[in-house]
């Protein structure tokens, strides 16, 4: 239970720093943050205490490895939604720079062309 | 067709990889494989039209375990709305993007873009939406800071930050459901939720997921980034994101998940509804006030989508009359595709105005219908459609809502819905006042009609606005019952897992 407090802490320290700070890269930060604390939260929904990896090799009955082995499908769901998280940081970072060379600070409140 | 329904995201995301490498050979090509993508998309997504529901198991895995498509009168109709619009505003950016530069990699998110919106509407499972989800988001991101000048990339910064804020609240909705019924699968999770009923759990994963949706859908309290990003974006994505994605992203996956997998529900009822009316009223004020075209278009949306929300969240509500319940979602579903077609057009207009004018502030524009004759016939056609002029689409769609609403026996939205209509009236009078009407600026003696590249998608979307309301008993029997069929039959939609 207290494993998935933590997560909601880090859940909650990504929005306040996406939120409150004015640096786009901090920004930037916070966005993962929020991300890697979901990614945290699927794995934990999976997780089992004593668990082994869900493998079967020759010989071992599928129904006996699924009795104690942890959940793959979060782990797969984890690894894809990395990927994604990678890619979106990515054009984040190219957008973050591109900014930069336009504007010459990473400030947002000196970035305010449009009304909002 | 049923063994070829992958290809809806395949061709797309194909298209979008040969393109950029066959355009190192010769540019020319760009234009003609993305027009060859979309317009085999445009016929398959016609000819879905004529088959009977099925479900696709990818890799032939059986449910619950596999991942299934699923093809239904809903998925239908969005899949020709969404492809046969994007032929369309491929027609137009081929001439209209020349004032860009790498074209070729235009063509290329806007086919990734259009295969994460297909992706989204064939999807049977949860995750996998997510994923389509974010492959649509990422490439409209690109392509609304597209024009890399200062607006556009502080447009894209801020609707990447909250979309990348919407995206992770979809996720830990989606990691909740998992965790409270162990599957993924849409029809198997629609039977879980329906035997665990409604518990606290459930009420967060709908609150994560009308944050999240909403925000794609931009309705009110989210709606920040749309006025910005859709002006900054170049005209044809301004159409295809104001016209398309915030439907198929947003909308869409509202009314799968609302309706089919959660079901009729109070809190989700009286949510949609509220939002749905504060959309229309805020963004409906909020428009009049604008002096840029495509700014005006972009707060004109965000009202529009509230009609369809308050239609929808009447539809939702338990214990209503069934027709009163079908003549909300008709409502919807026919505004929905009824500004898929106008704003498409109004949009496409502004980039034709701003193509020849080289401008989009109201005041230095004026008197344009007398030098760009289609440009501004096809304009006030949409302008009409989508102010609620009664031969138009749009009239008949807002009545069918305002009626619903009446029936169902809610007299302040209902009033609201009419003084929108009304409002809306107002900022398209003078949007056409400003641009359309009028003395000509003395800098603008010059200007010709646009090129036929761009004239011809005006065109035929001005028909349809017309053939769309003047048609409506075909358009109703042909696409709206059989969408709304679906929304209306949770069982049936369960069903689909046994039967396949």
């Amino acid at each position: 239970m207290i494993l998935y407090f933590l997560t909601l802490v880090l859940f909650v320290m990504g929005l306040y720093c996406l939120v409150a700070k004015k640096n786009i890269i901090k920004k930037i930060i916070g966005i993962v943050i929020t991300e890697y604390s979901i990614n945290l939260f699927l794995i934990l929904i999976g997780y089992r205490k004593g668990g082994v990896a869900p493998i079967i090799l020759k010989g071992m009955d599928a129904g006996v490895v699924a009795e104690s082995s942890v959940d793959p499908l979060p782990q797969a769901l984890v690894l894809t939604s990395i990927v994604i998280g990678l890619g979106v940081l990515a054009l984040m970072v190219a957008i973050c720079l591109r900014l930069y060379e336009k504007y010459k600070t990473f400030d947002m409140s000196d970035i305010n062309k449009l009304q909002g | 067709m049923q063994g070829y329904y992958p290809l809806f995201t395949a061709i797309p995301l194909a298209a979008a990889f040969l393109n950029l490498l066959f355009s190192k050979i010769s540019k020319k090509v760009a234009d003609y494989i993305a027009f060859l993508a979309c317009a085999v998309l445009a016929v398959m997504a016609v000819r879905m039209l004529f088959e009977s529901p099925f479900v696709y198991k990818v890799g032939g895995w059986l449910p619950p375990w596999g991942i299934l498509l699923v093809s239904d009168g809903l998925s239908s109709l969005m899949l020709l709305v969404v492809n046969v619009i994007s032929l369309l505003v491929i027609v137009y950016s081929t001439k209209y993007m020349t004032t860009y530069t790498a074209k070729e990699k235009y063509y290329s998110l806007f086919l990734l873009m259009v295969a994460g919106m297909n992706g989204v509407i064939i999807t049977g499972d949860m995750f996998n939406l997510y994923v389509f989800l974010e492959i649509a988001s990422i490439a409209s991101y690109a392509l609304v800071g597209f024009g890399c000048e200062k607006e556009e990339l502080e447009a894209s910064f801020k609707y990447l930050i909250l979309g990348g804020v919407a995206s992770t609240a979809v996720l830990f909705g989606i990691a909740f459901l998992y965790s409270m019924t162990g599957t993924l699968n849409m029809p198997d999770l629609a039977q879980q939720i329906e035997t665990v009923g409604m518990n606290r759990a459930l009420a967060f994963v709908i609150a994560l997921f009308i944050m999240g949706f909403g925000l794609k859908a931009s309705t009110v309290p989210f709606h920040a980034w749309l006025p910005d990003a859709h002006p900054s974006a170049p005209a044809p994505i301004s159409a295809m994101l104001s016209g398309v994605l915030i439907k198929a992203l947003g909308v869409y996956t509202i009314m799968r998940i609302m309706f089919n997998v959660i079901g009729q529900n109070m809190l989700v009822s009286s949510i949609l509804m509220f939002l749905g009316a504060l959309s229309m009223l805020v963004a409906g004020l909020l428009a009049v006030g604008q002096s840029d075209f495509k700014r005006m278009l972009a707060y004109s949306s965000i009202s529009q989508i509230g009609y369809v929300l308050i239609g929808l969240g009447l539809a939702i509500k338990p214990g209503i009359e069934v027709t009163v319940a079908a003549l909300g979602l008709i409502g919807s579903l026919y505004h929905l595709i009824n500004h898929a077609v106008f704003k498409s057009l109004l949009f496409l207009c502004s980039g034709a105005v701003e193509y020849r004018t080289g401008t989009r502030d109201l005041g230095k524009l004026g008197g344009l219908i007398r030098k760009m004759p289609v440009t501004g016939v096809t304009c006030s056609i949409g302008s009409l459609s989508i102010a609620g002029i009664p031969p138009f689409n749009g009239f008949w769609s807002k009545l069918i809502i305002i009626l619903a609403l009446l029936k169902g026996g809610y007299f302040i939205y209902g009033a609201i819905a009419v003084l929108v209509g009304f409002i809306t009236l107002v900022y398209f009078v003078k949007l056409q006042k400003e641009v359309l009407f009028g003395a000509l600026p003395k800098a603008l003696s010059h200007i010709r009609e646009a090129p036929f590249a761009m004239t011809l998608p005006l065109v035929i979307f001005a028909i349809l606005c017309i053939a769309m309301g003047v048609a409506y008993p075909l358009v109703d029997n042909q696409l709206l019952q059989a969408a709304k069929d679906v929304l209306l039959d949770k069982v049936g939609f369960i069903d689909l897992l046994m039967g396949g």
